[in-house]
C-alpha cells in the first residue's frame, strides 16, 4: 500500500525474483511499476537473458517482494519458546508461552530465526543433548555471521528489550519480558548493509 | 457456575448433573458438556440438597461421585425427611471433615478419599457402625465399579472426589451422607450402581423413567459381580495410580487430581485440546513455592533502578528561588522539545512521548548547570551497546570554558633538519640515529571555538538522567578521516575507533566529527528565516570564505506549506558546509608559521604551496536546490505531513544523503532533527582506503650493489700483489717498461 488505505496483495516470492533483485542497488522509487534496467550486467548474462526471451528489466514490485522475502528470511526472529514443534513435526504457536525472563531476554541465544534451520545439524552432540527438541528447533542468533550484527538494548527503564539488526538497517524486534508480547518491524530503505564487516 | 444459574436449589442440579456426568462417561455419545446436563432438575431433588447449599454450588458438579449419592437420592425421595435429618446432623460436624480435606489438598489430594472416609466413619459412628462401614464400602465399591467399566471415567471421578476436599464444606458428609442415605433406604448398596450400570442408557432426571429406580428396586442385582473382588480391583487400581514415579516423585493420582482442579477452576475453552499443556503447567507448578516461611529478599528490579535514575530529572533543582524562575520563563534557552516532537510526530518521526519528555527534563538540567545561551535537541544516534542523545548548545559569549587539547597533533618536530649529504659522514660525526627527512604535511589547524565547524558545542548523554558529557571540538583532520571510514558507534565515548586510515581520536572525536558533517549537510531552514547581518564589512570577509554569521529575520513571512514542499529552493542551509580540507573557512596551512618558511629551503615546499588552491564551498544560506543528489536520487525528499487536511499540514523534508535527517516547517516554526545510525548514504559499497604502496627502495646501482666479501685467500693474494706492486712501482720508476708490464700483470692479478 502506498497510503495505508488501499492495499494490494503481493504474490509470494520466487527464487528467480530474489536472484534478480539482488543485482539491483539503490533506493526504491516508490512506484511499484517502475522498471529497472540492468546496468551492471555482463555481456554473457545479457545474452542469456535475451535468449530466454526476457528483457533485462525488473519491476519494482518484484524487487519489493524479493526484498521482503530476504528480510524475513534473514532477520525475522522470534523469542525462544514462542513456537513449539510437535512430535509429528508440525510447528505451531505455543499458547503457554509466557515470555522470556529478564536475564534470558538480554541474551542473544534466546532468540531464533524464524526460517528453516541451517546450522542446527552442525552442533555437537553435547550441545544437542541440552536442547529441547520441542522449542529449540531453529537457528539461534548467537552464531550469526558476522558476530555482533545484532544490538540488544533495554528501553523504557528496562521493561522492553529491543533488538536491532545491523545487516538490514531498520529492522527492529521488540519483546516485553514476562509477557507474550513480541514482534518485529522494518522501517528503512530496503537495502542490505553490505558494509557491515567494515563497520563493526 | 453455569450449571445452576437459575435453579433455586443449585445443589440438586449438580447432583443430577453429577449423575449425568457419570453417565456421560459411561455412555459415550452424550454431550460432554456437563453444565448443560445440569440445567434440568427434578424438584424432588431439592429438599435433600438444601442443607448443603453454602459453598457447594461450585463443587457439586464436580462431584461425579455423587452419582452415587444421586442414585441414592432417587431412592431417597420417599424418605427424604430422613436423609435430611440425617444430613443435618451430619452436616454440622462437617467442620472437622473440612480440615482434613483442606490439609489434604495441600499435602496430597490422594489421601482425600481415604481420609474422607475415615472421619466420616467417626461421623457415622453414632449412627451405626454398620452404616459407616457400608459407607466406606459404598464409595469404594462405586469407585471400583466405575473403574471396572471405564478406567478413564473412574479416574476422573476419583480425582474429583479428591478435589472436593479443598472446596466443599461438608463435601464429604455430602458424599458420605448420600451413601448413608442410600444405605438407609437400600439395604444392599446397590442403588448407587443404578447410575452406572444401566442397561437402558442414562436416564435424564426429567425423563419419565427416572423415578423408576426407587428404593427397593435394584437393577444391579444381575450386574454386580462379587463385591469383594471388585473392591480388590479398586484397591489395586488405586494403588497403581498412587505409585510414585521414579524420576519425578509425583504420582498419577495426585497429578490428575491437581489437573482437574485446575481445569475446573479456570474453565479454559477447549480444555480437551490443551489438556497436555495444562498437564505440563501443573507439573511445573509443583516446583513453585506457594507459602514459604522465608520471604524472598526484596528484589530490586532493574526497572526500578532505571526509574530511580530518571527520578532525579523530575525533582526541581534546589536552591533556586522564584526570582530565577521568573527570569527563565521570560527567555529560556530551553527548547520546547515537546512541541517539536509534536510536529515531527505528524510525519511519523520521533521518539515516544515518554522519552521526549525525559529528554526535555534532561535538557533543562543541562541548562541549569552550564551557562548556555541557546540550546537545541539535535537528535539521537543509535549505537551498538547504548545510544547517544545529543544537544546542540551555544555558550554565552565570554563564558566559554577552555578545554584541554586532547587530540594528538602531528608533531611538527618530526620534520628533518637540513639535508644531509653523506650518510656515512654523519654517522661518523654523531652517534645518534638519522633524523628523518620526512616532513609530514602540515596540520591544518582546527577552527576556533565558536566559528565554522566548531560553532556549536555538543553535549551527549546515553540516556536522559545520565550526566551530560561535553564533546571536544572537532579538528579538520578528524573530519577528513571520518569521511573515509564507516564505523558503528558502540555507545561508549572512550571506545577506540579501529579503522584504516587510523582515526585520530576515540569514539568521542568520531562522534563529534560525524555530528559536524551531518549538521553541515542537513541543517536547513525556510528561506528568509535567517538573513545576513548587514552591518559587517562583507567585502573583506568574502575573500576568506564568505559570511558566516546570520541572524533571524524579524520580517520573516512564512511561505505556505504547499510552496515549501513543491520547491526545494524555499529551503536554505544555515550551517556552513565543510570543505574538503575539513574546515568551513579555508586556511592555507603554509602561510601560517613563518618559522617554517625560514627553515625550509627545499624547493618542494614552494611548489606545494602553489598547488594548494583555495577551496571554496557553497556560501552560507544556499538553497537546497543546489544540493546535488546521489546518482539519480535527489538529495532531499519533500512531502506534506498529510494530504487530507492541507490547512494544518506540516512540510517535511527528509534527507537522502544522510538517512535519518529530517526537517519540518509549519508557519513560523521549523526545526531539524536526526535519528539514525550516523552514517552517510552511499549506494556503492564502502571501500576502505587501500594502504599506501610499499615504499620504493633506493634505486640500485653499482655503488651500493652488494658483492661478496673477499675471502681470506683473496685478501692475502691482494695484499701480496699490492706489495709487489709497490715494490714494482719503485723499480718501475727506473725501468718504466718493465714496471708497466709488471703492473699490468699485477693489476690483473688483483
Amino acid at each position: 500500500s502506498l497510503n495505508c488505505v488501499e492495499w494490494s496483495l503481493l504474490p509470494p516470492a520466487t527464487e528467480e525474483m530474489v536472484a534478480q533483485a539482488e543485482q539491483l542497488k539503490g533506493r526504491f522509487q516508490g512506484d511499484p511499476s517502475f522498471e529497472y534496467e540492468y546496468t551492471e550486467i555482463n555481456a554473457e548474462d545479457a545474452e542469456r537473458l535475451f535468449e530466454d526471451g526476457k528483457e533485462p528489466m525488473i519491476k519494482e514490485e518484484s524487487r519489493l517482494i524479493a526484498t521482503i522475502e530476504q528480510i524475513d528470511r534473514a532477520v525475522g526472529i522470534i523469542p525462544r519458546g514462542a513456537f513449539v514443534k510437535t512430535p509429528l513435526g508440525s510447528v505451531h504457536e505455543n499458547r503457554n508461552f509466557e515470555g522470556l525472563s529478564l536475564t534470558e531476554a538480554k541474551k542473544l541465544s534466546s532468540y531464533f530465526h524464524f526460517t528453516e534451520p541451517v546450522n542446527l545439524k552442525n552442533k555437537t552432540l553435547l550441545e544437542k543433548a541440552d536442547l529441547d527438541p520441542s522449542t529449540d528447533f531453529l537457528d539461534s542468533l548467537e552464531h550469526d555471521i558476522p558476530r555482533g550484527s545484532w544490538t540488544v538494548q533495554l528501553e523504557k527503564g528496562g521493561t522492553v528489550v529491543v533488538l536491532r539488526s545491523l545487516l538490514w538497517l531498520g529492522l527492529t524486534f521488540y519483546h516485553v519480558p514476562m509477557t507474550k508480547q513480541y514482534g518485529y518491524i522494518y522501517f528503512g530503505t530496503g537495502e542490505k548493509n553490505l558494509d557491515l564487516p567494515f563497520m563493526l | 457456575m453455569a450449571q445452576a444459574p437459575a435453579e433455586p436449589p443449585p445443589q440438586a442440579v449438580p447432583r443430577e448433573g453429577r449423575e449425568r456426568g457419570l453417565r456421560e462417561h459411561l455412555w459415550p455419545g452424550h454431550s460432554p458438556d456437563r453444565p448443560e446436563a445440569y440445567t434440568s432438575l427434578p424438584p424432588q431433588r431439592q429438599p435433600p440438597v438444601e442443607d448443603f447449599e453454602p459453598g457447594r454450588d461450585h463443587y457439586q458438579p464436580q462431584q461425579s461421585e455423587p452419582g452415587l449419592p444421586s442414585c441414592e437420592n432417587q431412592g431417597v425421595r420417599q424418605g427424604s425427611d430422613q436423609p435430611q435429618g440425617l444430613r443435618k446432623s451430619i452436616y454440622q460436624p462437617q467442620a472437622p471433615d473440612q480440615d482434613p480435606y483442606q490439609a489434604q489438598d495441600q499435602r496430597a489430594p490422594r489421601q482425600a478419599p481415604y481420609q474422607s472416609q475415615t472421619p466420616v466413619q467417626h461421623l457415622y459412628h453414632p449412627q451405626g457402625a454398620e452404616q459407616a462401614s457400608y459407607k466406606l464400602q459404598v464409595p469404594e465399591i462405586n469407585i471400583s465399579q466405575r473403574y471396572a467399566q471405564r478406567q478413564g471415567s473412574h479416574q476422573a471421578q476419583e480425582a474429583r472426589q479428591s478435589m472436593y476436599p479443598s472446596h466443599a464444606l461438608g463435601l464429604d458428609p455430602y458424599q458420605t451422607q448420600e451413601p448413608k442415605s442410600a444405605y438407609q433406604t437400600h439395604a444392599v448398596g446397590q442403588d448407587p450402581y443404578q447410575a452406572y450400570e444401566r442397561g437402558h442408557g442414562p436416564y435424564q432426571p426429567h425423563e419419565p423413567g427416572y423415578g423408576l429406580y426407587q428404593p427397593g428396586y435394584s437393577l444391579y442385582d444381575d450386574q454386580i459381580p462379587d463385591p469383594k473382588s471388585r473392591m480388590l480391583a479398586i484397591q489395586n487400581a488405586k494403588a497403581y495410580l498412587l505409585k510414585s514415579s521414579t524420576t519425578s516423585g509425583l504420582n498419577l493420582y495426585d497429578h490428575l487430581a491437581n489437573m482437574l482442579t485446575k481445569i475446573l477452576d479456570e474453565q479454559p475453552t477447549n480444555a480437551v485440546d490443551i489438556i497436555e499443556n495444562i498437564s505440563k503447567d501443573v507439573k511445573w507448578a509443583q516446583f513453585q513455592k506457594k507459602m514459604d516461611t522465608l520471604r524472598d529478599e526484596h528484589e530490586i528490579l532493574p526497572t526500578f533502578e532505571a526509574a530511580e535514575k530518571r527520578k532525579a530529572l523530575f525533582l526541581k533543582a534546589n536552591g533556586e528561588g522564584d526570582e530565577e524562575l521568573e527570569e527563565e520563563i521570560g527567555e529560556t534557552p530551553l527548547p520546547n522539545v515537546m512541541e517539536t516532537a509534536f510536529y515531527f510526530e505528524q510525519a511519523g518521526i520521533g521518539l515516544s512521548k515518554d522519552e521526549s519528555y525525559h529528554i526535555f527534563l534532561a535538557l533543562k538540567k543541562l541548562i541549569s548547570v552550564q551557562p548556555i545561551q541557546t540550546c537545541r535537541f539535535w537528535g539521537k544516534i543509535l549505537g551498538l551497546e547504548m545510544n547517544y542523545i545529543i544537544a546542540e548548545v551555544q555558550y554565552h559569549e565570554g563564558e566559554e570554558e577552555e578545554e584541554t587539547e586532547e587530540e594528538e597533533v602531528i608533531e611538527e618536530g618530526g620534520k628533518g633538519m637540513g639535508e644531509v649529504e653523506d650518510k656515512d659522514e654523519e654517522r661518523e660525526k654523531e652517534d645518534e640515529p638519522l633524523k628523518s627527512t620526512y616532513k609530514p604535511p602540515p596540520v591544518v589547524p582546527k577552527e576556533e571555538n565558536g566559528t565554522g565547524a566548531n560553532k556549536y558545542v555538543y553535549f551527549v548523554c546515553n540516556e536522559p538522567g545520565k550526566p551530560w558529557v561535553k564533546l571536544p571540538p572537532v579538528t579538520p583532520a578528524q573530519i577528513v578521516c571520518a569521511r573515509k571510514i564507516k564505523k558503528f558507534f558502540t555507545g561508549r565515548l572512550d571506545a577506540p575507533v579501529v579503522s584504516f586510515p587510523p582515526f585520530p581520536g576515540n569514539e568521542a572525536n568520531y562522534l563529534r566529527a560525524q555530528i559536524a558533517r551531518i549538521s553541515a549537510g542537513t541543517q536547513i531552514s525556510p528561506i528568509g528565516f535567517y538573513q545576513f547581518a548587514e552591518e559587517e564589512g562583507d567585502e573583506e570577509e568574502e575573500g576568506e570564505g564568505g559570511r558566516d554569521t546570520y541572524e533571524e529575520n524579524p520580517d520573516f513571512q512564512p511561505l505556505s506549506v504547499a510552496e515549501m514542499v513543491d520547491s526545494l529552493a524555499t529551503w536554505v542551509h544555515h550551517v556552513q558546509s565543510i570543505l574538503k580540507q575539513g574546515r568551513c573557512v579555508w586556511l592555507n596551512p603554509f602561510q601560517k608559521s613563518e618559522e617554517e618558511e625560514e627553515e625550509d629551503e627545499e624547493e618542494e615546499k614552494a611548489e606545494e604551496s602553489d598547488e594548494l588552491q583555495q577551496e571554496i564551498g557553497p556560501p552560507l544560506l544556499t538553497p537546497l536546490s543546489e544540493d546535488e543528489g546521489i546518482q539519480n536520487i535527489p538529495a532531499w525528499t519533500a512531502w506534506p505531513s498529510t494530504n487530507l487536511i492541507p490547512q494544518y499540514a506540516v512540510a517535511i523534508l527528509q534527507s537522502n544523503r544522510w538517512p535519518g535527517a529530517y526537517a519540518f516547517a509549519s508557519g513560523k516554526k521549523f526545526d531539524n532533527i536526526y535519528f539514525g545510525w550516523g552514517h552517510k548514504y552511499s549506494p556503492e559499497n564502502h571501500t576502505p582506503a587501500l594502504p599506501p604502496p610499499v615504499q620504493a627502495e633506493y634505486p640500485s646501482g653499482p655503488e651500493i650493489a652488494e658483492t661478496r666479501d673477499p675471502t681470506l685467500e683473496e685478501e692475502l693474494a691482494f695484499k701480496a700483489a699490492r706489495e709487489e706492486a709497490l715494490a714494482a712501482a719503485e723499480e718501475g720508476e727506473e725501468e718504466d717498461e718493465e714496471d708497466v708490464v709488471e703492473d699490468d700483470e699485477e693489476e690483473e692479478d688483483d
